[in-house]
């Protein structure tokens, strides 16, 4: 397993956001963590990238405890987050921002090739390169955000709710952009969101997550047929539901 | 040019080398400091004492001068800089406080008395004062003006810019938070050290007093009135906080109360300063020179 996570716990003071969550991602695999706002999807991103303390649990990364493991250090071994609302630096260029997340591993990657592959993903970060990062549409801003973590070609590529006030368009096309990333360049991709149905249809497996535990997982697919399911999070209606079975 | 035109000039030029090293704690970094008078004045404090007691000339002692106030700002730096964003300013705050109070109170220091007879630089057997003085001083202003046009192009300086607009989002790209302000701070306190060298040897008499917190608190005001992370804007910053009082002497004495007054207005109305994004200045500057940019 890439990605190993035991009995996480997180908490905000008394506030516990996340309590023994288990789950796994092996390398090649894009998994989802699909559940309601607040279930505590982004605070185990936050707990896998270093951003907030673990209470509890274990996370392992390649077979190494990382834990305790500063954020930047864990971004260094190749975890990279494309965080909720996208965290564009406002103030510093498109181009600026690319480059911020290649930093220290300008002799490791070959830059230009990364700007060019990604330029072409995303010609609108070519148009915008000098503009500061603040003028961009919110679509903008989430392309740059996956962008930035593009470009150090990361081992696992963290995945915060992106279609979160995207256009519904723009929001297939990102995640037909995630699906290929995974299937044609192998990238393995944790991907958390409320939007359950654009994201099982991508994914391999998935789990789900109600008030900070792990309540169901299976393949994809499997989660897309199950009626709780359906009628929890596809919005379908109790007759839409029967007549799928 | 007469003798107190020099004189105010070459204060301006040390003040702008000191508001340049502010700049880059404040303004490249995102940390606020309220303290950088205390590193002018281990700096001056540093020159004037490897001169008078120790016998180094100006130059063999420079090197040491900025080396020592460099090692300082670290020390005094990595606590400082693992506390939360409101509590820096406050720690800063106390720096200037015990730094001031160690030059006052220890006999070492030359206590209220300060240190007297700092000699003069001399370069090349002449003795330099007066306008040659002031050109020594620009051109050392020149060369922190360089060093930090360089800074804001290298990678380290990319680290700090993403860590004052985000540094949660700057960690998880690779960024140490850590390590990155405390670079921009001994970076910082360096140039504070070199101003203050410059300073001692203009004075050649120096008291505690000349590194109090009020004088902090002025440092800032050029840094946030000029504009916080531009290049020229410290050094525009210093120009009129330092001139504007000597015009209208009666200012003197309230000195103080308008630096603060102008921080808080700068703040509230144009928190980019005189040289920042879409400040007054650019927009008039680009309705006289249309197509032109102001300088930065
Ligand atoms: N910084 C915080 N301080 C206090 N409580 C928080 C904080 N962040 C999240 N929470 C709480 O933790 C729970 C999980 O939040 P979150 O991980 O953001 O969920 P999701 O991303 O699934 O919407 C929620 O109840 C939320 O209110
Ligand atoms: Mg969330």
């Amino acid at each position: 397993m890439l990605l190993e996570v035991n009995r996480l716990e997180i908490s905000y003071g008394d506030v516990r956001a996340v309590h023994g969550a288990d789950f796994a991602v092996a390398e090649g695999e894009l998994v989802s963590i699909i559940g309601a706002n607040g279930a505590g999807k982004t605070s185990i991103l936050n707990g896998i990238m270093g951003l907030v303390p673990v209470r509890n649990g274990t996370v392992r990364f390649r077979g190494r405890e990382i834990t305790a493991m500063p954020a930047h250090r864990r971004a260094h071994e190749g975890i990279r987050l494309v965080p909720e609302r996208a965290r564009v630096f406002p103030r510093l260029s498109v181009y600026e921002n690319l480059l911020t997340g290649a930093y220290g591993l300008r002799k490791k990657i070959p830059l230009e090739e990364r700007l060019r592959w990604l330029y072409g993903l995303f010609p609108i970060l070519e148009e915008r390169r000098d503009q500061p990062a603040q003028t961009l549409s919110g679509g903008e801003q989430q392309q740059l955000a996956i962008a930035r973590a593009l470009i150090s070609d990361p081992k696992l590529l963290l995945v915060d709710e992106v279609s979160m006030g995207l256009m519904p368009k723009l929001v297939d096309q990102v995640f037909d952009l995630l699906q290929s990333l995974n299937r044609d360049h192998g990238l393995t991709i944790l991907l958390v969101e409320q939007n359950a149905r654009a994201s099982l249809e991508i994914s391999h497996r998935a789990y789900v997550l109600e008030t900070g535990s792990v309540v169901m997982e299976g393949p994809a697919d499997d989660l897309l047929d199950d009626p709780k399911i359906q009628r929890a999070y596809l919005g379908l209606v109790e007759e839409e539901v029967e007549r799928r079975q | 040019m007469n003798a107190y035109v020099v004189t105010v000039a070459t204060l301006v030029a040390i003040q702008s080398i000191v508001a340049c090293g502010l700049n880059v704690v404040v303004g490249y970094a995102g940390q606020i400091s309220l303290g950088h008078a205390a590193f002018f004045g281990i700096g001056a404090y540093a020159s004037a004492l490897l001169t008078t007691k120790a016998g180094l000339t100006f130059w063999t002692a420079l090197p040491l001068v900025i080396a020592i106030t460099g090692l300082v700002g670290l020390l005094l730096g990595i606590p400082s800089l693992r506390v939360r964003d409101d509590f820096l300013a406050i720690t800063t705050i106390g720096i200037n406080f015990i730094v001031e109070a160690v030059f006052l109170y220890v006999p070492f220091f030359g206590g209220a008395l300060g240190i007297g007879g700092i000699p003069r630089v001399t370069f090349f057997h002449v003795k330099m004062k007066g306008l040659p003085y002031l050109y020594l001083c620009l051109a050392f202003l020149a060369l922190v003006l360089l060093v930090c046009r360089w800074f804001t192009r290298s990678w380290a300086g990319l680290a700090c810019f993403a860590l004052r607009e985000d540094e949660t989002a700057a960690a998880s790209m690779g960024i140490s938070p850590v390590r990155f302000k405390l670079l921009a701070f001994v970076l910082g306190t360096a140039m504070a050290g070199l101003g203050g060298a410059l300073y001692a040897h203009f004075m050649r008499f120096i008291s505690a007093g000349d590194f109090s917190f009020p004088v902090s608190v002025m440092l800032l005001s050029m840094v946030v009135l000029g504009g916080m992370g531009t290049l020229w804007g410290p050094t525009l910053g210093a120009v009129i906080l330092v001139s504007l009082p000597e015009l209208f002497r009666p200012l003197l004495e309230i000195r103080f109360l308008i630096y603060t007054l102008l921080l808080l207005l700068m703040i509230r109305f144009q928190p980019g300063g005189l040289l920042g994004e879409a400040s007054l200045v650019r927009r008039v500057f680009s309705r006289l020179m249309p197509g032109k940019e102001a300088p930065r």
